[in-house]
């Protein structure tokens, strides 16, 4: 029964890198309605990010938890604005083809100058050590990853459901030209909210390089998993891609305890089975 | 009368021999470098390993002597479907004599059959498996750096006479995973351990938190990591993290690269025991192919015991062939040849290669530095045991593979 209540815990923690990747790419689909194959591509340059800054500037993990969103950011509104604001309005194949190759160059030329074994990225001095709960040893720094993620994904769940701006955003991707008609500048706000996605991507890979090595395929290995979220949620829906991020978590866990050899099918199965039943998805709307 | 019929039968001998010789003299040669050139193994082969394979070309001075060598190189993406289309090409259109590197025990195995049915030659540096000498060996198949039996044998043995009696498996789901668990235990369960339970994982995890949990519930004194490369760097680096060495537990890489100490730095690796049968800074021999190699590689990285073994092997090869005089396109006729030569390099020292196709050489046991003796980057082991070849590898006496005359 211990080793249960650890492995639900330990779920949530993968469950938290989930949301946060998932809820970028709903963020995306659901306001410029682009599949997003370069998220994990992006994801992987945050964790690149927070190690340039430490080994090259000194910069420690604090301050990269801001600053490599910001920069990756960026670099996704230079995306946008160069390539994939031409495609709005065109079928979705495009968008998801584009993105694709993307990641693919982006992940290339990380190989080819970093290797496949990755970087070493220490935990930070003060998240180090762990706690025994009783049932299992805690490591701080997971701790903190779900804390702070989900504070992240509620902050954006919150900004995009229930401030105006996120009114604004919503009106925009339902019909632009009416919004544009009230003063609003609607492409700046699509690439706005671009680099919104991409900065939570790049954050999630923060998160994750003092857990995992800093490699160039670490977010080709999460990507799928975390498409499949975003499916089984239901495509651009936010709170459901939040809840299905950490629910889906929470069930990869529990199957790496009772058939860890399944571990890594389970959550295709999971969508399989959501399709046939609910092909929106949990939470999504059907249209 | 008598000496001139003789002389002139000398004579007619004489040309024959030499015309049929110059006939068949084939001095082509084409090597392949069927290795993962993207994925998570690329770092201890990959290019490098395509890179020594280029060294030895050039150090065999087969060039000069008339010979022309080839050589083309492949990914073969950890997947065995792939890896046998890519051979099978290679061999019937390029017209490849040898497959060099072919790691990863899924690949190696489904190419050994491959090279077998088509009477060409694999020198495998790269796949750990001992099957590729045991049960499947094959006549067309060399088996150059290390193997399952061998890390046991020397890793295994080591930390349950160090009192590790007890192991649990962390092991990677496919078929090195499940050689090298077996192998291990036999080991232990051989020495009076014992194994309390395994949990096997899919290729390529990146989290193992909750393998690395049930591994702490078991209470086992060694935690054996039966996996490589990405998985290996992870499953330590989360280990430090959930306090399995700090809590008293040891953790054992059953199979860890130069390339996976320096991704996850000293300070994460330091005090890890495991064995290999090269390192960059042995000897003035390994010292000073490792610079002309570093000097050429990426990232100045220092070669990995698989890319030493790429060319080894094929300085072995040429070797062969040289002694042949030509015709390199008869897989079991170079094989043969090879084995009935001692080897020596100055990376592996001498050796041999038996029936089963093993090469024999010395097996090191290492334990990672502390960062404070280590000189600085790629300074990374401490020597602290070596085992004889004839007694590293699996006795020819339990051998199961058919080529070995009982």
């Amino acid at each position: 029964m211990q080793a249960l209540y650890a492995q639900l815990l330990v779920g949530l923690i993968n469950g938290s890198f989930y949301a946060l990747l998932s809820l970028g790419l709903a963020v995306i689909f659901g306001i410029l309605n682009i599949i997003n194959f370069a998220h994990g591509a992006l994801y992987m340059m945050g964790a690149f990010c927070a190690y340039f800054l430490l080994s090259v500037a000194g910069i420690g993990y604090w301050p990269a938890l801001i600053i490599a969103p910001i920069a990756v950011g960026i670099f996704g509104m230079i995306l946008e604005r160069t390539m994939l604001q031409w495609l709005s309005g065109l079928d979705h194949l495009y968008g998801l083809l584009l993105t694709f190759g993307l990641a693919l160059i982006i992940q290339g030329v990380f190989q080819n100058y970093f290797g496949s074994s990755g970087l070493p990225y220490a935990i930070p001095d003060e998240l180090k050590g762990g706690m025994n709960l009783g049932f299992m040893f805690l490591p701080i720094y997971r701790g903190w990853v779900v804390v702070f993620s989900l504070i992240v994904c509620l902050l954006t769940w919150y900004l995009i459901e229930r401030t105006r701006l996120g009114a604004n955003l919503r009106a925009a991707t339902e019909n632009p030209t009416l919004v544009r008609a009230f003063g609003i500048n609607v492409p700046r706000m699509i690439t706005l909210t671009y680099g919104l996605g991409v900065g939570l991507a790049a954050l999630a890979g923060v998160l994750s390089a003092p857990i995992n090595q800093v490699r160039p395929l670490m977010g080709a290995d999460l990507i799928i998993v975390v498409f499949a979220v975003v499916v089984i949620g239901g495509m651009g829906s936010i709170l459901g891609s939040i809840i299905t991020g950490f629910a889906l978590g929470v069930i990869e866990g529990l199957t790496k305890y009772f058939y860890p050899e399944a571990s890594n099918t389970v959550v295709f199965v999971l969508m399989v089975l959501v399709l046939l039943v609910k092909p929106s998805g949990l939470t999504g709307r059907a249209n | 009368m008598k000496n001139r019929i003789s002389a002139v039968l000398f004579g007619t001998a004489l040309a024959l021999v030499a015309g049929s010789s110059a006939l068949a003299q084939d001095k082509t040669i084409k090597i392949g470098v069927l290795t993962d050139n993207s994925g998570l193994y690329s770092d201890l082969g990959g290019a490098g390993s395509t890179l020594a394979a280029q060294m030895a070309i050039e150090d065999s001075g087969l060039a000069a002597k008339g010979w022309k060598i080839g050589l083309i190189s492949a990914d073969h993406q950890n997947k065995p479907d792939v890896a046998t289309n890519i051979a099978r090409q290679w061999i019937d259109v390029e017209k490849v004599d040898v497959f060099m590197d072919v790691l990863n025990s899924g690949v190696a195995l489904a190419v050994n059959n491959l090279v077998k049915e088509k009477n060409s030659i694999m020198i495998n540096t790269g796949a750990a498996s001992s099957d590729l000498t045991n049960a499947q060996c094959s006549p067309n198949t060399i088996h150059w750096v290390y193997d399952t039996y061998m890390l046991a044998n020397s890793t295994g043995q080591a930390l349950v006479k160090a009192g590790g009696d007890t192991w649990y498996f962390l092991t990677a789901d496919y078929a090195f995973g499940a050689a090298l668990e077996r192998d291990t235990t036999a080991v232990v369960v051989k020495a009076g351990g014992k194994v309390l339970g395994s949990v096997k994982h899919p290729l390529n995890s990146s989290d193992f938190s909750s393998f690395l949990l049930q591994a702490q519930a078991s209470k086992a004194k060694i935690v054996g990591l039966a996996n490589a490369g990405g998985d290996t760097t992870n499953a330590i680096k989360q280990a430090a993290e959930f306090g399995i060495v700090s809590g008293g537990q040891k953790l054992a890489g059953l199979l860890l690269f130069i390339t996976d100490v320096h991704a996850l730095g000293l300070n994460v690796a330091q005090g890890l025991n495991f064995t290999e049968t090269f390192y960059w800074d042995l000897n003035d021999g390994t010292r000073a192919f490792s610079k002309r190699f570093s000097d050429r590689a990426k990232n100045k990285a220092e070669p990995s015991m698989v890319q030493a073994g790429v060319y080894s092997g094929l300085i072995h090869y040429f070797k062969a062939l040289e002694a042949m005089g030509g015709n390199p396109h008869d897989g079991i006729k170079v094989v043969e040849k090879m084995k009935s030569m001692p080897t020596d390099d100055p990376l592996f020292g001498k050796g041999t290669i038996r029936a089963d196709g093993r090469k024999i050489h010395p097996a090191y046991l290492f334990e990672v530095k502390k960062p404070s003796e280590s000189k600085g980057p790629w300074d990374y082991y401490k020597l602290i045991g070596t085992t004889p070849g004839e007694q590293a590898f699996r006795p020819l006496s339990e051998s199961a593979c058919p080529l070995v005359k009982k």
